[in-house]
């Protein structure tokens, strides 16, 4: 019998146990629950993010704006085509989460397009300068809804239906993780790790790195996007402010804090940054002070991002303190 | 025709504070190579000392409104030195993305020690300077706007002066060149990175009072937009070049206050950027930027 991949086994067993959670989430603190959720839309928008900053090495700021594209569409999606596809009452279980699924990959899809419209005239820019127009398509995302009144203008879109769960959220979760890790592993992704390490030398050797920077982009924006349409149908309410720069910067930091290119890391570094203020929340004066502060220290201390341990190092100091201690 | 004049001034008082923050930036990336984020914190800390310090002296007055200027600007040159000192130093030579982070974090820092110190309600800042209105021909100039426009441009010509006909001017160039080179022929970087730091804080301090002038209420957060658009100003005329960024600033300036007056007028914060990525897709180094050839 041959054996499944590894990846798609831990992809199956989280779907499986993210429905189980969410099937005892009645006995859960709504308080728990609700961090669950946030904890999960950071790890989608930090690992999706990661792929481009990360893996592909271009410093993108306007994750928030794939973000706000994929919240608007699939919000539109619900509220607009759900009353007339599932009548008054609202319709069963499974056409509720059919209709949710399609609004989602709507959404994925509008922010992809989105990214692939942004992508290609802006990676031919570096450094600082692609990350300053990513974060202006940022803002210009967030201007462009703000003045569409059929999307609610200033005031945003209200009375989405409640659909984001565990389920859901971890679902996605998992396929974003599966799907960066694949992607990057597969013989096709090293195009991408070969774009981040030299860029000339990539290109000397037959790899064409505008078209890895352009799939990477499209990739993230994707499950920014679905990402979006999670947080939208979970705080029932979104608006153009909501997705300001100041949100891609926190997804920035994830990444960052967890190590440019290390998934794990990131992963740990979405549930440390999303669980870090709610545990400051007792302090509540002080926390974003405090936030700020040991993000500095962090950076000071750890300069390759909290979860970067490197094993190979660690291995090699203990092997050659073992043969020392022989002599 | 007055309208149009009436808003060319308004374009270019809102342009000469651009400007003044711009410099910083360019100035600092000029030399570190980085996005020095808080940069638009130390124009928000600039206003609330001019606001304590005109609280304290008689209103109404040139002198004490110079005063007040004087007062911001050294007190921002301290913060900006202690800034780069206690915390990027020990970074420097790293990876430039924990620069940038770090950079973030004391932005952070910086806005949300604002809110507790000084609480998030904007409060409204003193007529510092004699509120007179001039007008020639229906053309309004208030008193305010002269002062952005003079004082702006005497900064800009001073500070013309103190990187092309001083020492540390020319040291200042030199570790933009190449800092390691710099160092080879006898220059301390850290005396010219702390100067750089404390002269663009200096200006940048200045342009939190004018703009507190014109727009007369502070919070802790009101370094925002204005910092984020004066970056996009110093991107513009190419980052790290000093004429590019009042070149980029005053484009900036006047664009916005022209789209302001127009029926466009809330899209008004959209575009700064599509300026910018308008003029970076044809000019990927900006207006006034060099190209720097790419080395195997």
């Amino acid at each position: 019998m041959r054996t499944l991949p590894k990846p798609l086994i831990a992809l199956v067993a989280t779907v499986l146990l993210a429905f189980g959670v969410s099937h005892f989430s009645d006995r859960i603190d709504p308080y728990y629950l609700d961090v669950m959720i946030g904890v999960g839309i950071n790890v989608i928008l930090a690992v999706s993010l990661n792929l481009v900053n990360g893996y592909t090495g271009q410093f993108s700021l306007g994750h928030a704006g794939f973000m706000s594209v994929g919240a608007y569409l699939s919000a539109a999606v619900t509220l607009l085509l759900g009353p007339r596809l599932l009548g008054e009452d609202g319709g069963s279980a499974l056409q509720q989460g059919l209709l949710f699924l399609a609004a989602l990959a709507m959404g994925g899809c509008g922010a992809a397009l989105a990214g692939l419209a942004v992508g290609i005239p802006s990676l031919r820019l570096k450094g600082d300068y692609l990350a300053l127009v990513t974060l202006g398509f940022g803002e210009i995302i967030r201007v462009i809804f703000q003045n569409v009144d059929a999307l609610g203008g200033a005031l945003g879109l209200n009375g989405i239906p409640n659909y984001t769960n565990v389920f859901w959220v971890y679902s996605f979760a998992a396929l974003t993780v599966f799907t960066v890790v694949c992607l990057v592993r597969s013989t096709y992704g090293r195009g991408f790790l070969a774009t981040q390490d030299d860029e000339i030398a990539a290109e000397a050797v037959g790899i064409d790195t505008t078209r890895y920077k352009i799939v990477a982009f499209v990739v993230g924006a994707f499950f920014a996007g679905v990402a979006g349409g999670l947080y939208g149908h979970f705080k029932l309410t979104i608006t153009p402010t909501g997705f300001d720069f100041t949100k891609s910067i926190e997804i920035v930091v994830m990444v960052i804090l967890g190590g440019m290119g290390n998934t794990p890391g990131v992963i740990m570094a979405a549930i440390l940054l999303t669980v870090l203020p709610e545990m400051l929340r007792a302090v509540e004066q002080y926390r974003m002070v405090l936030y700020s502060l040991l993000l500095i220290v962090l950076m000071l201390v750890r300069p390759k991002g909290l979860f970067n341990f490197d094993f190979t190092a660690l291995a090699a100091r203990l092997r050659w303190r073992y043969l020392a201690s022989r002599k | 025709m007055t309208e149009f004049l009436q808003q060319l001034l308004n374009g270019l008082s809102l342009g000469a504070i651009y400007a003044l923050i711009a410099l910083g930036y360019t100035m600092v990336y000029g030399v570190l190579r980085f996005i020095n984020f808080a940069h638009s914190d130390v124009f928000m800390v600039g206003a609330f000392i001019g606001y304590f310090a005109g609280q304290r002296l008689p209103h109404d007055s040139v002198l004490s409104g110079f005063a007040t200027l004087a007062a911001a600007m050294a007190g921002c040159a301290v913060l900006g030195i202690l800034i780069e000192r206690v915390v990027y130093r020990p970074l420097r030579g790293g990876p430039t993305l924990n620069v940038l982070i770090t950079a973030i974090g004391m932005s952070l820092f910086l806005e949300y020690t604002g809110q507790l110190v000084f609480g998030a309600t904007p409060r409204p800042f003193p007529s510092i300077i004699p509120a007179r209105i001039i007008s020639i021909h229906g053309l309004v100039i208030s008193m305010n706007q002269v002062i952005v426009i003079v004082v702006a441009a005497l900064l800009m010509v001073a500070l013309e002066l103190a990187v092309y006909r001083t020492k540390i001017g020319t040291a200042m160039r030199a570790v933009a060149l190449n800092p390691k080179a710099a160092q080879l022929v006898g220059i301390n970087i850290d005396v010219v990175i702390s100067f750089t730091f404390g002269l663009g804080s200096a200006l940048a301090g200045a342009g939190g009072v004018l703009y507190a002038l014109n727009y007369p209420s502070i919070d802790p957060l009101m370094g925002v937009v204005p910092g984020l658009k004066a970056f996009v100003a110093a991107v513009l005329g190419g980052v790290g070049n000093i004429p590019g960024a009042a070149l980029g600033a005053l484009i900036l300036g006047m664009t916005e206050t022209f789209i302001d007056g127009s029926r466009w007028s809330t899209y008004k914060d959209a575009i700064a950027f599509a300026v910018l990525i308008g003029i970076l897709l044809f000019r990927p180094a900006g207006l006034l930027g060099r190209y720097a050839t790419e080395k195997v």
